[in-house]
């Protein structure tokens, strides 16, 4: 087993102040249009947003942290990759202001030469991308960063879940327990898509892209929603 | 105003060659963003402003605002909460920050950025990390026995304002009780009351922006 560094989890805390509280993931359209009522439709959410944003995402993450030691630094191609399979410009948007926000967070706890380019390279870089290098800054793998991001991918949404539904924390906390098989199984798989791909960039062209048309639907529709009480 | 200026924990200025921010929070209905267009009013011939608004209900404050044409268009963001307003004026300030950043990246030199928090309890508070100053607004329907509750708000803030006086005598509240709990509370610290119905342009509190201001200029101001 290998060791996980302390400083890792701290990527992992919803306490995290990186701007994540604002954000749910398509829960908050996916609440207004009732396709999540209840702690079985959310269970579905999160299974779906998993395998597909989740897993996206995931090796995104996997991909930047394995990258972050490399040089010389090549984070506007991983960028475009990111921006590829994102199709809806809202999660675009998204992803890039938290991206943004987790650069802040990151660069005030760690000094990383891998983070560092990333930020003078990009002003507003995907979330995945950050995640990455951040994961990198804090001494852990890209098993552990894909491990991480998996991870965020469900417990965002199930906590906004929490505030817009009044759902049982307890019975949601329930809901994710019963997942983190899946999420495990997310993080290996998108691990795995970078291993093949090396560090220096080849291979990022063949990452996972699974497509979720709903998800990409409903985050448009969020824009134009007449009450919003998340970004995204 | 049972104004003590020597009473202030902050520092006296913001970092240099950038606006000061100033936190306006309170409970819901206390007049935050009638406050707001206040100082907006009183202001804007003197110094360069823009407003962040943290409104639960999507765009209710930012639209008022633009409503009442107190400032332009582009001189107001509306920055979503997700349900949280005091997690993102105290705990993830990451969000209102990247908003005031885009303020002052958009309109060069600004004096003032006011950041209007989405109404909350008695408990919230803006980092500093967030605010360099902060005015938190109560209002007497409240209830009377509020500032002697305190709270980190109350307590804690550079200026605390007491709105609504005009409603006392019709919510049975007594504002010079009000107003000794709160010097009180507060160790002295400032105490506004307003009436923002019948002196919309809230001169007290804008007499006490505008010291700041100024005090915040003569600090950046290179020594010779």
């Amino acid at each position: 087993m290998e060791e996980v560094p302390a400083a890792l989890l701290l990527l992992a805390d919803a306490r995290l102040p990186a701007g994540g509280h604002a954000h749910s993931g398509g829960l908050e359209p996916a609440v207004t249009a009732r396709a999540v009522t209840g702690l079985d439709d959310l269970r579905g959410f999160l299974r779906g947003r998993l395998a597909t944003a989740g897993l996206t995402a995931a090796a995104l993450a996997a991909a930047a942290c394995a990258h972050a030691g490399v040089r010389p630094h090549r984070w506007r191609e991983l960028d475009a990759e990111a921006d590829a399979r994102m199709p809806s410009p809202a999660q675009r948007r998204a992803s890039r202001a938290q991206g943004r926000s987790l650069s802040r967070a990151a660069r005030a706890a760690w000094s990383h030469p891998g983070l560092d380019a990333l930020a003078a390279e990009l002003a507003d870089p995907h979330h995945p991308l950050v995640l990455g290098a951040a994961a990198a800054a804090a001494g852990g793998t890209p098993r552990q960063a894909a491990a991480v991001s998996a991870y965020g991918a469900v417990t965002g949404p199930a906590s906004a879940a929490v505030r817009l539904l009044g759902l049982d924390p307890l019975g949601v906390h329930a809901v994710l327990a019963g997942l983190a098989a899946e999420v495990d199984d997310v993080a290996r798989e998108a691990a795995a898509s970078v291993e093949d791909g090396a560090e220096d960039g080849a291979g990022w062209g063949v990452l996972p892209a699974p497509s979720a048309p709903l998800l990409d639907l409903l985050a448009e529709a969020h824009v134009h929603a007449g009450l919003r009480l998340f970004e995204s | 105003m049972g104004a003590n200026h020597d009473h202030d924990p902050h520092e006296a200025a913001p970092a240099a060659g950038r606006a000061l921010r100033l936190g306006i929070g309170g409970p819901v209905g206390s007049g935050k963003t009638a406050l707001t267009a206040a100082l907006c009013r009183a202001l804007r011939e003197e110094f360069e402003l823009a407003v962040v608004t943290n409104d639960i209900y999507t765009t209710e404050d930012a639209d008022f605002l633009r409503r009442e044409g107190v400032l332009s268009d582009d001189r107001i963001t509306a920055v979503r909460t997700g349900c949280c307003p005091h997690t993102a004026i105290r705990d993830d300030i990451s969000a209102n920050l990247d908003a005031v950043e885009s303020l002052e990246a958009r309109h060069g030199r600004l004096d003032l950025v006011i950041v209007e928090s989405g109404g909350d309890n008695l408990t919230a508070l803006f980092s500093r990390g967030l605010a360099d100053r902060q005015i938190f607004v109560l209002d007497v329907a409240g209830g009377d026995d509020v500032p002697r509750k305190g709270g980190p708000g109350v307590a804690n803030a550079d200026l605390l304002v007491i709105n609504k006086t005009d409603l006392a005598p019709l919510v049975g509240s007594d504002v010079a009780l009000m107003e000794r709990d709160a010097v009180r509370v507060r160790g002295g610290g400032p105490v506004a009351l307003t009436s923002l119905r019948e002196h919309p342009d809230a001169p007290e509190v804008a007499a006490w922006v505008r010291g700041v201001l100024h005090e915040a200029r003569a600090a950046a101001a290179p020594v010779t």
